[in-house]
Formats: structure tokens, sequence, C-alpha cells
């Protein structure tokens, strides 16, 4: 075997991929099924010149990397199921005042502690609407261990260059999989950061209204001294109540994500031209979902499989026109929950095909063999 | 050791953000008196504003770093001590102080003091004292004493008050110092000593609420709750002469406990500096 390919857990692979895009700070609190992603972190920071830090909770953890990457850090944490509840004001903190940072979450059977050590895809709409109020988030959901060490680096990249918060949403079973990865596999290439105030001090708006809408982050030490705050602010960064300010600041942080979808949105197909029915999934379930298409096939069933890979902003167009272009009559969600995903699908599709939904809450792994049955029954 | 060389004067002017005047505290506030000592300090200490670092957290504490020029951060209820410690580890060349409130740092906010005095990283909190929850209109705070009126205790405080100091002592601060209002050059003098300590400073400061507060308690305007606060006050070397039951550190005021050990963020790289094979000076 090269040094470029290793054998690696998922979680690891999140640590990993952080690392090569340069985050240089983590800050944790132990949780199952996450725990692998800090205990990784706590090895290999030091030796990069970074700074790991167990904290004495997640909503200490998610204030932590917010306050590094506020000091011009690329900062990350990892947790799962009660972890990531607690962390959400803290979160919402990170989407309004645009502080970039990446939250690993690796789902755990929920509600409250549920399943702690087993596999649940029940955190898709925490992690669009976890915190209060209307904010900008971008949700990146691997489905393999090279997926994971890649989208962690993607999730880095986006985050800092779009001045937003990136959630990479592992199941438990990604996030504890074992699979050979080839580091090289990803290119190399410059690593990115946000965009950093250079110009003049005098005059210097934090919030500036730029036509990205990315506005450049003053770093502490270089001069600005900027102020940041959660409450709603002006671009000055002071707070605001004035209506039409008020409304164009918390506007400008979605249409920022409108703006730049093309490079955020990223999905694969598999056997979808043809497709009367096409299987909608995320992370294990998609998986699984891979397998019954190649089952149903050899049956001479024509199914298909579309996986958003980013799963916040969902890839609606995309997901669109690939209905259209297959014809498909029917869509299945497969998923590891009483129907999150199946929501969106239906709200993107909106009678363009029927959409049915297949939940699973048992702390198990979705197999091939249910979606399979489940995928015939629809094309009877 | 205390430094006594007198540099430029002090002007509150030159350390405010002009443009965020006027302030929205309310008449006879302690927490105007508690700024204007923490930039006094902060100019005595010769801090350069491009490296200091002022975090705050929410109620009326929480709207002090606004004023401040310098690099501010408005975080969320309770947290602003989490955000400094991300920060500080991230930045160690920066200069971070904290400013906070009896519910923030208390309440919601309890689990972190207690850590972060625990680690003992660089970082001074000041934690304004008011015992109130001011902003939310008057709820009771972990710091309102027994017997008083708020909005949520309106037969009177049946709760124990909490002793910050004696808190943040315990859990291993390196410093921790009282001071009231009223005693603006000891109040000064002390934040000085605790932001030229190298760890964990806390510095609680007894301020008053005459609008909330006050006003529910007859406890008349600014003058007379500040001479109240100041005569009930001791100062530390007299403590084994007074007998306070519940909080036996509440009435000592100056420097109450300082202790000299491993600041964490040096003892973090100094660590990683060994994992990576480095010597010190090598």
């Amino acid at each position: 075997m090269t040094a470029t390919r290793r054998n690696l857990e998922g979680n690891e692979a999140c640590a990993l991929g952080a690392i090569r895009a340069g985050c240089r700070f983590f800050a944790g609190y132990p949780i199952t099924p996450s725990s692998e992603v800090a205990e990784v972190m706590s090895r290999e920071l030091p030796k990069v010149g970074g700074t790991f830090i167990q904290m004495e909770d997640e909503i200490a953890s998610m204030g932590a990397v917010i306050g590094a990457s506020m000091g011009g850090v690329k900062a990350m944490t990892a947790t799962s199921g009660p972890g990531f509840s607690l962390k959400q004001e803290n979160l919402g903190y990170a989407c309004g005042a645009e502080i970039p940072c990446v939250v690993v979450n690796v789902m755990r059977g929920g509600p409250s502690t549920g399943m702690p050590t087993r596999p649940a895809q029940g955190d898709i709409m925490q992690t669009r609407w976890g915190t209060h109020g209307d904010h900008a988030i971008i949700v990146l959901a691997p489905a393999s261990v090279s997926e994971a060490y890649s989208e962690t680096i993607r999730a880095v990249e986006l985050s800092e260059t779009l001045r937003v918060p990136v959630v990479v949403l592992l199941d438990e079973v990604i996030g504890h999989l074992t699979e050979t990865v080839d580091l090289a596999a990803v290119p190399e290439a410059p690593e990115v950061w946000r965009k950093f105030a250079d110009g003049p001090v005098e005059g210097f708006e934090p919030y500036e209204v730029t036509e990205d809408m990315i506005p450049p982050m003053a770093r502490p030490g270089d001069g600005y001294r900027a102020h940041c705050t959660g409450l709603t602010h002006a671009p000055g960064g002071f707070p605001t109540q004035v209506p039409t300010v008020a409304a164009e600041a918390l506007n400008r942080t979605t249409d920022k994500l409108i703006l730049h979808r093309d490079r955020i949105e990223s999905w694969r197909v598999q056997d979808t031209d043809d497709a009367d029915l096409l299987i909608v999934a995320i992370g294990i379930s998609a998986r699984a979902a891979r397998q019954a298409v190649k089952d149903l096939r050899a049956e001479g069933l024509k199914v298909g499989l579309f996986r958003p890979v980013t799963l916040w902003p969902f890839p609606e167009d995309a997901l669109r026109e690939t209905v259209a272009k297959a014809g498909a009559k029917t869509v299945l969600v497969p998923e590891m929950n009483q129907g999150q995903l199946v929501l969106e699908v239906e709200r993107v599709l909106a009678g363009r095909a029927t959409v049915e939904g297949l939940g699973k809450v048992d702390g198990q792994a979705i197999t091939p063999d249910e979606i399979a049955a489940k995928a015939r029954e629809a094309l009877r | 050791m205390k430094d006594t060389t007198v540099e430029a004067a002090f002007d509150v002017n030159d350390w405010l953000r002009q443009d965020q005047m006027p302030h929205f505290l309310c008449p006879g506030c302690g927490h105007g008196i508690a700024l204007r000592a923490l930039l006094w300090a902060i100019h005595d200490a010769r801090i350069d504003k491009d490296k200091l670092a002022v975090v705050s957290g929410i109620g009326c504490s929480g709207r002090l770093s606004a004023y401040i020029d310098a690099n501010t951060f408005h975080t969320t209820h309770g947290r602003p001590l989490t955000f400094a410690t991300g920060l500080k580890l991230a930045r160690p060349d920066l200069h971070v102080i904290v400013i906070t409130g009896d519910g923030d740092c208390l309440a919601i906010g309890g689990n972190h003091l207690i850590h972060a005095a625990r680690r003992n990283l660089d970082i001074t909190c000041i934690m304004l004292n008011n015992e109130i929850y001011g902003m939310t209109g008057g709820q009771v705070s972990p710091t309102t004493s027994e017997g008083r009126y708020t909005s949520t205790t309106q037969a009177g405080n049946t709760e124990p008050t909490f002793d910050a100091c004696a808190l943040a002592a315990a859990a291993g601060a390196g410093f921790v110092g009282r001071e009231v209002t009223m005693q603006v050059l000891a109040l000064r003098d002390l934040i000085r000593q605790a932001l030229g300590h190298e760890g964990f400073s806390f510095v609680e400061v007894l301020s008053d609420c005459t609008e909330i507060y006050g006003r529910k308690n007859d406890l008349g305007a600014s003058p007379e709750m500040m001479l109240a606060k100041k005569s009930e006050m001791r100062p530390y070397a007299y403590r084994n002469t007074v007998d306070v039951p519940f909080r036996p550190n509440a009435l000592r005021t100056g420097v109450l406990s300082q202790n000299e050990r491993p600041e964490y963020g040096a003892a973090y790289r100094s660590m990683a500096a060994m994992i990576r094979g480095e010597r010190e000076g090598g």
C-alpha cells in the first residue's frame, strides 16, 4: 500500500480532511458516535502547530470554535445528536455574524439520548432549521469514507470563502466505517481562505455589501477594530432595528448562498437516464439504495438513484431535471427517520412525480432488500 | 509588582467609539464607572488597542463592548468566556478581556467560569455585579441579596446569594479581586493588577442598578446605593472580624487571592512543541 492509500474510519477521515484544508483549531466534547474526530484532532493538531481543546460542554466547544475563527484561524468541532442540539444557539450566532466554522455531526438514534451507538438519519431537518430564526447554512452529506475526507475539505473551503457555517452530516455507519482512502485522489490545490480586510482602516464596514455578498472579514490585530455581534447589525457592524436595514442584513446572508449555489451544490446519479422510479437517498441509505438499483436492474426494472451530496441548499434544479429527463413517475425516499428528506423532495417535485417515503427508526441500517421490495411495490 | 510609571494622561474619550455615543445605560448605573475604570486600567497597562480584544455576553454588561474602540465581540448569553477561550488559544498575541454580568457569568455561564478558572488561560474576566437582570426587566439573579424584591421574587428573595470570588478562587483562578464602583481609583488599580497577571484573572465589580433594582427596593439613588455598598465593605485584611453566614467573602474588597501556576496556553504550546520534537530556544 502506498503512503497515500490508508485504511481510515469515516470520523478519522473528517479530522484528516479538515487538517489538510488548513483547519488549525478544534474544540469538542466527547459524544458517541463522533468522539474519534476529537481523538484524532487531539493527536494530529499539535503536530502541525494547531490547537485542540476539550471543553466543558458542547456549548462551550461551539463558542470556542467561533472565538478561534473570529481570531482568523480555521476551526472545527464534531458532535452527535444531543450535542448538536446544544450547539445550535452558538451555531446560529455564527450564521448571523457570518463566522466561518465547520461542525461535523455524526447522527445517532434519537430523540433525546436515543440509541447512542446505533445509526440514524434523524438530524436532516435539525441541520437546516435547528437554530432559531431564518438563517443561511450549508450541509454536506458524505456517503463513504473517502467522501468524508473530500467533503470535509470542501466544507472548510466553502465555509471560509463564503463566510458561512458548514455542517458535515454523517450517519453512524459512515462515521465508523473503515475503508481504504486514496488521500492523493483529492488533487493538491492551494489552500483557500476567507477574504481578510486589507483596504483602508478608515471607513471600514465589517458587513459591507459587496457584489459577491461576502464581506471581507476584519482580523484582530490588523488595525480595523471592528465590532461583531449576534444582534441584527447594519453594514457598520453595530446593532440596528431600522426595518429596511434589518431585512437587508438577513436577506443578504441567505441570498449569498443562492448567488453561489453552483459552487455549493453537489450530487451523484446512477442509472437515471431511463428510470421509471428514482430513489433519492443520502449517507448509508444511499449506499443501500445503490445495491438495490443494481439488483432491480438485474430484474429488468428501470430504477435509478439520485444522491444529494449537498443536502442544504438542496440541489433542487438538478433533482427536477433528473426526474424530467428520466420521465420518472415515482420517486422513493428511503431514510433512517420517520420522514424528513421526503418532505424536501415533495416540496421540490411538487406534483411532478409521486413521492413515497420509506422510513426506518429501529436502530438498524436500511437494507438493499428493504428498498428493493418497496420499489417493486411502487412500480407495480 | 504594580507599575506606577505615569505616561500619557488618560482620556476616556480616546478609548470610546464616539460614533456609538450616547450610550444606552440608565442614569446612575454603575456600569459606566466600571467601564471607565477598565479603560483607564487598559491605558495604564499600555495595551495596544489593535491587540486588544474585548468579548462580552448578553445583558446590560454585554453592551459595553460596543463602546470600546478595539476588536470587540458581543457574543451569546452566558458564553463570552468560551468565545474568549477559543480566541485566546488561537491568537495568544491578543489581550483578551471578558466583560460579563452576574446572570451571564454565574447563572447560565457558571460552568464556563469554573472551567476557565481551572484552566488558567490568560484572560481577564470583569464581572459587573448589579444583583439583578436589568435588561430583561429586573428578575432575581444568583447574586441578588436575600430578602430583596425583584420581578420574580415579589415577596422577597429566598435564595442564598452566590459568592463569585470564592467560586473563582476555589476553581483555581490565578487572580481574584473585588471592588466597588465608588472606589474608582482602587477599582482601576485592581483591574490593572488583574491585567498584569499571567493566567486567568477574575474581578468582581460591585455595581449598582438604580432604575430596576434600587427603585423596587427603596435603596435610593445612585449615590445612596454606592455609599451603602461602600459602608458594608471591608478590606481583605479585616476578613476575620466580619461574620457573614452565607457570603463569607461578600464584603471583602481588594485582591482576594492570587497564585502563580502554569498559564494554560503556554503549557499547551510547550506540550505541542515537545510533540513536534522542538526544543525551547532551539
